[in-house]
Formats: structure tokens, sequence, C-alpha cells
């Protein structure tokens, strides 16, 4: 199926002096493109046949090595699907699929458009990423427990989360499940097997191999799943979650998106010109690289992966090629470190257009349909939001009592924080 | 029971109690653990429960959290507590704050047990006392036991709370009380001749955030933990003062209650520690007491600490808060009328 991108180009490798003696030189690695300049990705090896093959989920790590180096995919350039990692998908399983990627992203427009209104402090969009959440999500059991990043919002819309939860969070109003105390998209959802987002990068991803190989020591067939951004790969828990899920096998799978950029600094920074997939093989855990835009490539590798896990066999990592479309939040300004309309040059195209594609080209689907459905979701984004806002604004409230924030610093009030609550409430 | 022995026996009785305790860390199951805590504990409940881990201290408070999250009890050893600073993210971003930020949705029921303190000549980084920088985090409860007694009561309590405690051990007095360098060129006694040696086989506990009185008096509050506990017992006996000792057990939360019920009846307070002075927890201490007990206080209040200096090697005896600083701060504070 690979059909895009173009060669790996040559990398000078060290450096002639005036005699002609190679020294070390420091290499301080680029990214795609910077303002002005021509966006170039030939440097991801997008093009391999190297994964053109799905080996048995019970593999050994070097069994599995190429697709470490090469990228899964399943939809061609046209839409058309095929080849090894083609899934079993029932055709309601993809029209969910492409539901939930629209339905996302009508939440990422809306969410962005009212942080610039003012209504929200903070946001943070997941635009082109899509497959990743969502596929991903599809892929699992309800009882498995994830450890998403910030970037992963589309998981809650595959376990039924409640929008307007959703958004009373992001605007920490009285209905507000974290009680007012986390920053918009620190998602938290414990009946949805949703594990409280951190602002402190990559701490979950060794946290979600901890929680795995609790369920192996109880016996439980339940696995864990975590996602990390390409630049906290570079962090020392994304090291120990790989050490320790390859040390005691833990049923976990170890998600890695590579959305090409960490705010305004390139993948380069954190993959040191190898893959991250190819980071797992050093631990000896299978790494597989797949288009994180091909909906149906991500699925088959999330399935691989748990049925890997739940069988016993031992952790994956994955790592998924995508875009970030969007600012890194909504106080960033990419076109201050990257060229404009960047993404535009993206090899791996658009993850709802891709899927979109495939569906009208097997009569599933057709453009008006999909209208349809955009202004469907659309609107119910519209009718949520202001439910929300019934429950209380950021600026007006009602909030929780304030009271409450010193509530959950420990299980039972201490006398100290007894103590300073009622000081608080003197004052007022 | 050695302190040692009492902590092996808390671990025996929690772990044969409730399957979801376990404990983990580098050395700790095999091998029974460098100081011997975790010893029996692999061949009785076998490799799963007392689980070696890779060297990586923030990988295992990452696996202790996620394991507590998903319904274990996890007792976590760092060697040294000197060695906890490559998981001090996970114990201060993660561990300490999981209940608070998820609203209480989640919460990590994890005990980390860690070796600390000075007297052994163990230079830079096997005698630090980080406890100071712990009690500054919101969510973490810790705790620092001075006998075998309370070693296993306050361990117990604290594998079956809910909230996350740091439980660090004076590695000092693991094998007797000690009373510092100044008598008998540092040698200790045993825990079998100590009233607090003699330790129950079976469960019992003692509750976090209770103080107890080592010695009842009347001219000054002496506020210790820990091996100091020890060596300003023996300092007061030493000078002749009628001093009140007590023994925090509970940094946080504090028994401030029984701290200033005593400093009230004094009027004077002495507070000591091994760990360095500035921002030290000695200065919490002298501030609470400070604001509680304002206007019974005769004296100002001193502190008898380390230097701020790394411990060193050769130096030992000169950092070490002596009996003879500890006397001679008794005696400043005395002469305040």
């Amino acid at each position: 199926m690979p059909k895009t991108g173009g060669n790996k180009p040559v990398e000078a490798r060290g450096h002639a002096d005036a005699t002609g003696t190679w020294v070390s030189k420091l290499h301080v690695p680029t990214g795609s493109s910077r303002p002005g300049e021509k966006p170039d990705f030939r440097a991801l090896n997008l093009v391999s046949d190297d994964a053109m093959f799905r080996p048995a989920p019970d593999c050994e790590t070097r069994e599995a090595e190429p697709l470490a180096h090469g990228l899964v995919r399943v939809l061609d350039d046209e839409g058309t699907a095929g080849g090894p990692w083609l899934p079993e998908l029932s055709d309601e399983h993809l029209l969910q699929g492409l539901r939930h990627m629209v339905h996302v992203r009508a939440y990422d427009e809306r969410m962005f458009r009212m942080q610039r209104q003012g209504q929200l402090s903070f946001y943070i969009k997941s635009t082109g990423e899509e497959a990743v959440a969502v596929a991903q999500g599809m892929a699992l059991d309800s009882g498995d427990m994830l450890f998403p990043a910030y970037r992963q919002q589309g998981l809650l819309f595959v376990r039924g989360r409640d929008v307007v939860d959703m958004m009373c969070h992001c605007i920490s109003n009285a209905r507000d499940n974290c009680k007012g105390r986390q920053m918009p998209v620190f998602y938290t959802w414990k009946d949805g097997n949703f594990f409280s987002i951190s602002g402190n990068l990559a701490t979950q991803f060794s946290q979600a191999v901890g929680w795995a190989m609790a369920s192996a020591y109880k016996g439980e067939e339940h696995i864990a799943a975590t996602w990390v951004g390409d630049g906290s790969t570079a962090e020392a828990d994304v090291h120990n979650a790989m050490l320790f899920a390859a040390t005691y096998r833990a049923p976990v799978i170890l998600n890695i998106v590579n959305n090409q950029w960490a705010i305004s600094t390139p993948q380069s920074f954190a993959a040191g010109g190898t893959t991250f997939a190819a980071r797992a093989l050093g631990y000896n855990i299978p790494g597989i690289r797949v288009d994180g835009n091909d909906f149906l490539a991500v699925h088959a590798v999330t399935d691989w992966a748990a049925r890997r896990a739940r069988r016993g066999f031992g952790p994956t990592v994955i790592e998924l090629v995508t875009y970030r479309v969007a600012g890194h939040s909504t106080s960033d300004n990419p076109d201050a470190y990257r060229a404009h309309n960047e993404s535009e040059a993206w090899p791996l195209g658009d993850p709802v257009a891709r899927l979109k594609q495939h569906l009208i080209g097997r009569d599933l689907w057709s453009e008006p349909q999909q209208q349809a459905l955009e202004t469907e979701l659309k609107e119910a984004i519209s009718r949520d939001w202001k439910q929300a806002l019934s429950y209380g604004s950021l600026e007006d409230g009602p909030h929780w009592p304030v009271a409450t924030m010193f509530d959950d610093v420990f299980q039972h009030l201490p006398a100290h924080l007894l103590r300073q609550r009622q000081q608080l409430e003197e004052k007022e | 029971m050695s302190m040692v022995q009492a902590i092996n026996s808390a671990l025996h009785c929690t772990m044969a109690a409730d399957p979801a305790v376990l404990v983990m860390g580098e050395d700790v199951g095999f091998f029974g653990g460098v100081f011997r805590c975790t010893e029996g504990l692999y061949e009785k409940y076998g490799a799963h429960r007392a689980l070696d881990t890779p060297i990586a201290e923030g990988g295992i408070v990452a696996a202790a959290i996620g394991m507590g999250v998903n319904g274990l009890r996890p007792v976590v050893e760092m060697q040294f507590a000197d060695y906890i600073y490559p998981a001090i993210d996970q114990i201060i971003s993660e561990l300490a704050r999981l209940r608070h930020r998820s609203g209480g949705e989640f919460f990590a029921p994890v005990t980390i047990r860690a070796p600390c303190g000075g007297g052994i000549r163990g230079g830079q980084t096997h005698s630090q006392s980080p406890e100071g920088i712990f009690t500054h985090v919101c969510g973490l409860k810790t705790v620092i036991p001075s006998n075998p007694y309370d070693a296993k009561g306050l361990l117990i309590s604290a594998i079956e709370d809910d909230d996350p405690v740091m439980f660090f051990e004076p590695k000092r007095i693991y094998n007797g009380p000690f009373h510092g360098h100044d008598n008998n060129g540092g040698g200790s006694g045993s825990w079998s001749d100590h009233p607090l040696g003699q330790v129950p086989i079976g469960h019992y506990r003692i509750p976090l955030g209770k103080a107890a009185t080592i010695r009842a008096g009347r001219q000054v509050t002496v506020l210790a933990y820990g091996t100091m506990v020890h060596v300003a017992a023996e300092a007061i006996r030493a000078s002749g003062i009628d001093a009140e000792l007590l023994d925090l057990r509970s940094l946080l939360p504090l028994d401030i209650e029984a701290v200033a019920a005593s400093v009230r009846k004094t009027g004077r307070c002495v507070v000591i520690h091994e760990a360095t002075r500035t921002s030290g927890y000695g200065a919490e201490l002298v501030a609470e007491v400070q604001e509680t007990c304002f206007w019974h206080l005769r004296a100002p209040i001193e502190r008898v600490t380390g230097w701020d200096t790394p411990y060193p090697h050769a130096f030992e005896w000169e950092y070490f808060p002596s009996q003879r600083r500890i006397v001679d701060a008794l005696q400043r504070t005395l002469a305040y009328h």
C-alpha cells in the first residue's frame, strides 16, 4: 500500500576541517520547515515495503523488527483498502468511526472559538490526529484502562462520555467532575476507565505499565493503553515504561503519537534520526510504525497489540505517524516556527477525508451524507455548549463551593487544612 | 525486635492480612533487601509479592501508582532516601496530587519506605534527611519512627492508609538506639535492652499524626524525631535540665496539640533535626510554635540542626548534631528570664 512521500535524503555525517581531517561537530537537528521554507518530509522515510507483513501476535521482537522502520498502511492514497493489515471491520464500525472523528473535530472547533471569545482559559485541539484516539479507542475493550496525554480527546467520544460533562470540566463550573481544580482538557473519568490527565509530560506512560502489571498480578484480562507525544518520549518516564513493560511482560500498549512537533521543537530532537517505534527494539518489545491518519491501519495495529497483551505475550510500542495541524494550544502561534499551512504538504493527508473517501469508494457513504453529518454534529455541539453554560461559566459561575478546594488533598480533612479552610471562610 | 525486624514484621502482618499488599524495590525480593527489612517475604509470598525491580526510582514509583490505581497497595522501598530524587516528579506531581486533581475519583495508596539519616559514615549520598522536601508537598503524609515498637505500628498504619505516606527509617538506629558520638565513640546499645524494642508479633497500629512524650519535664520543650530523639534524651540526661522531650513520629500531619500543650507549659522550645537548617522542617516547627504559643514563650525558639552543607564524610561528627550542641541550646534558651 505505501505510495507517498519520497526518498530519504543523504545527510552529511561529519565535518572536515581546513586540512581535510574529520572532526566532531555539534549537530543541531532541523524540522520539516521553518517560516518561509518549503515543507520537506522526506527524512521521515514514509515509503517502505518493510511493513508488508503481519506477524502472529505471539511473535518474537526480532520477527517484527522491519515493522519498526516501515509504515503500516491499509488505505492507499486513493482510499482503497488492502494488504496484510486489512482489518475485518463491519461497515457500521467504520461509519461509527467516521462519526466519532467528525464529532471530535466539531467539538475542537467550537471549543477553540470559545477560548478565543474568552469563555475558556485554554484549549488544545487534536485536528489531524482524530484517527489515533478514535480508532485506537474502538479497538480496545471498555474494561481496558486508558492513560492518555492531553491530545486524545477522541477516546472520550468513543467511550461515550457526555459532551456536556467534558465542556463543564473545561469551564470549571458547578458540574465539573474535577471540581474546578484542573485546567481545561485535563479530563478525568473513572467510570469510563479514563485516567486523570496530568500536566507533567509522560508521567502516565510508566503508570500505565504499573496498572497493567497489577492486572497481570490479579490474573485479569484487562490491559492498559497509554499515549505520549513525540517530544515527550525524551522524558525518563518513557524509558522507565519500556523497561518495566519488557521486564515484567506487562499487558500494555505504549503509543507514541508522532505528530512532528513538540510545541516549536521538531520531532527530530527526540527521534535522533531513527523512528520512535525502533526505540522499542532495544527493550525487546515489538515496535510498529503505522500511518496515523489511516483509520483502518491504526485499528488493525491496535487490535493486534491488544490481542498480544491480552493473551499474555507482552507489550507493544506503536508509533502513530501523523501531523499536528493546529497550533500546540490556544497559547501557541505555529506560524512563528514552521511554514504557514505546512499541514497542506503533509503526505499522509487528513484522517477524516481519507476514511470518507474510502467509504464513498465502497458506496457506503456520500458527500451529501458527509455534509449532513457535519451539520448534525455541529448543531449537537452547539446545543451541548448552551447546556454546559446553564450549569455555570468560568467567569460568573456557579462553581463548586470554594471550601471544597481543601477536600481530596487527603482522604479525610486533616486539622491543619480544616484550620486553613476556616481562615478562608472567616475572610469572606 | 530490632527496628529492621519490626519493619519486617509489619510487612509480614500486612501481607498476610491483605493480598493487595506487595513490596517492591531494588534487591527487596530474592535477596531480602540490603538492610534485610524484606527478608523472608519472597520465600513466603513469592516473586510477585516481593518484587525485585530494575534500578529506576522513577519507574518504581510510577509502577506503584499504576498498581495503586488498579486496586493494589504497594509498599515501595527506595534503597536510600538519598536516591529518591529520580522519583520526585512521580511523587510530587502524581502520587501526591492524584486524588485532588481527579476530584477524588482516583487515588493510589502507596507507601514509600526509605532509609534516611546519617551517623554511619555514609558521606554525601547515604546520609541525607530529605523529609522537609516532602512535608512541603500537599497530599503526602510523612512519618519517621524512632524505635522498633513505633516503627511497626506506624508502618502498618501507613500501609493501611488510603493516602500516600513517605515513611523514612533512620538507618543509624536500625539495630540499636544511638545517643550521639559524644560518649563511647558513637557506640550504640541494643534494642533488646530497650523497652521499645519489645514488639508484639501480631497486628497493631499507631495512629499517624500523634506525637509521643518520651520524657516529661517543666523547663523546656524539646521537639525531635528519628535518631535525634535518642541523642536529645541523652543530652537532656547529661545536662540535668528538666526538659520535656517529644518524639513527633508524624511530621505531617503534625500533632500540633501535643506540641502546643507542652510549650505552653514550659515556655521554651528547642527544635532538633539532622537535616540541614535553612527551610528545613525545623523552620515549620518554629513557625507553628511561634504562632500557637507566642504569649507563652519566654525565650526565642532554638534550632539544632545539620549545617547548611552537603553531608561530609570525614567531618561526620562535626556535622551531626551532638549532645554538646543540644545542651548548649538548652542552656541558651534557659538563660532568658
